[in-house]
């Protein structure tokens, strides 16, 4: 499964906002992390202003605050303002419509769709800035611990 | 008398901010809940907190799993969670039990059912039920945990989650019989 472009920005902008809650970050100091345009992301933010989900700050030091519940918000939330997941009914005109070869190809897409909205509708946004600390911790970990097998002197 | 209330209860180690209450020594003050192990006058209680939760009353299978618990030594975990303020209050609870082999998996620790009374939620007793089965799992030498959720329960699935559970590496089928 691939997220556009503008779906990954919106979940890695509120990363961001939900770990730095303290201050106001801008479009420059979050595309930089991210390698994305200031224009995309703020198209981006648009967006999650206009879901209620950031607030921009104007002035010297602004930028944007996260406004919206951490432990409600999930990734489904997030992303879903930017795309349809999946379909939630046969296409009108889709090769092999009303087929019975349609239908059961249908009916495994569906399942996978269900898997997929299962599974990002129910990691919050606590929930996945948690699962980045314990992935910094163990890339952390990795760095700091002496090779396995250190090279025999010569 | 139930036969498994004979039997000697099993230690069940405090989760980090919850208390113990005889289960290895006296109350500690200033928890907001304490766990330990389930014993035969709780389950009307959790039978009512789940039936509470699933429109379904069950009470038959909870009195099941709990003489089940009891009779077998180790392994298997029936532990509730309650308020010292009033020990007959049920808070929560959560049943578990070590399975091996089924479907070729390696021994590991199953959690089969966890309910928190509505009123008690968000103070962290789900999550000290599962830290208190997880750290019985661990001391008996088991490396992973694991539960199965419907897909639909949106707020199980997210507790889950946010206690750092993933999917695993099996998928359940199924198919309508008749």
């Amino acid at each position: 499964m691939k997220l556009q472009i503008s779906s990954q920005l919106a979940v890695f902008a509120m990363v961001e906002l939900v770990a730095n809650t303290d201050r106001q970050l801008t479009v420059a100091e979050i595309g930089a992390k991210y390698g994305a345009s200031s224009h995309h992301l703020a198209k981006v933010m648009h967006v999650l202003g206009d879901a209620g989900l950031v607030r921009a700050v104007r002035g010297a030091g602004g930028g944007y605050q996260f406004s919206g519940n951490a432990r409600r918000t999930t990734l489904l939330d997030v992303i879903e303002l930017f795309e349809r997941l999946g379909p939630s009914g046969q296409d009108a005109g889709a090769a092999g419509e009303g087929t019975n070869e349609g239908l059961a190809l249908h009916a495994v897409l569906r399942e996978i769709d269900d898997t997929v909205r299962a599974t990002l509708g129910s990691i919050t946004l606590a929930t996945f800035c948690g699962l980045v600390r314990r992935r910094q911790m163990e890339r952390s970990a990795t760095r700091s611990s002496p090779p396995a097998n250190p090279p025999a002197n010569r | 008398m139930n036969r498994a209330a004979k039997k000697p209860r099993k230690r069940v180690r405090p989760a980090a901010g919850a208390t113990t209450r005889g289960v290895g020594g006296s109350p500690a003050s200033g928890g907001q809940f304490t766990i330990q192990p389930a014993q035969q006058g709780d389950i009307p209680a959790v039978a009512a907190l789940d039936a509470g939760i699933t429109s379904l009353d069950k009470e038959p299978h909870w009195q099941d799993l709990f003489e089940r618990s009891n009779a077998r030594p180790t392994g298997h975990f029936f532990v509730v969670a309650k308020s010292p303020a009033s020990p007959d209050a049920l808070l929560g609870f959560i049943v578990g039990e070590i399975r091996a082999w089924e479907f070729g998996s390696a021994p590991c620790g199953w959690v089969y059912a966890l309910g928190v009374a509505p009123r008690a939620r968000g103070i962290g007793v789900g999550e000290a039920l599962l830290d208190a089965i997880a750290r019985e799992f661990r001391r008996l030498g088991m490396t992973k945990m694991r539960t199965m959720v419907a897909k639909q329960d949106a707020l199980p699935m997210m507790f889950f989650r946010a206690e750092g559970m993933m999917a695993g590496p099996y998928i359940q089928l199924e198919r309508n019989l008749g």
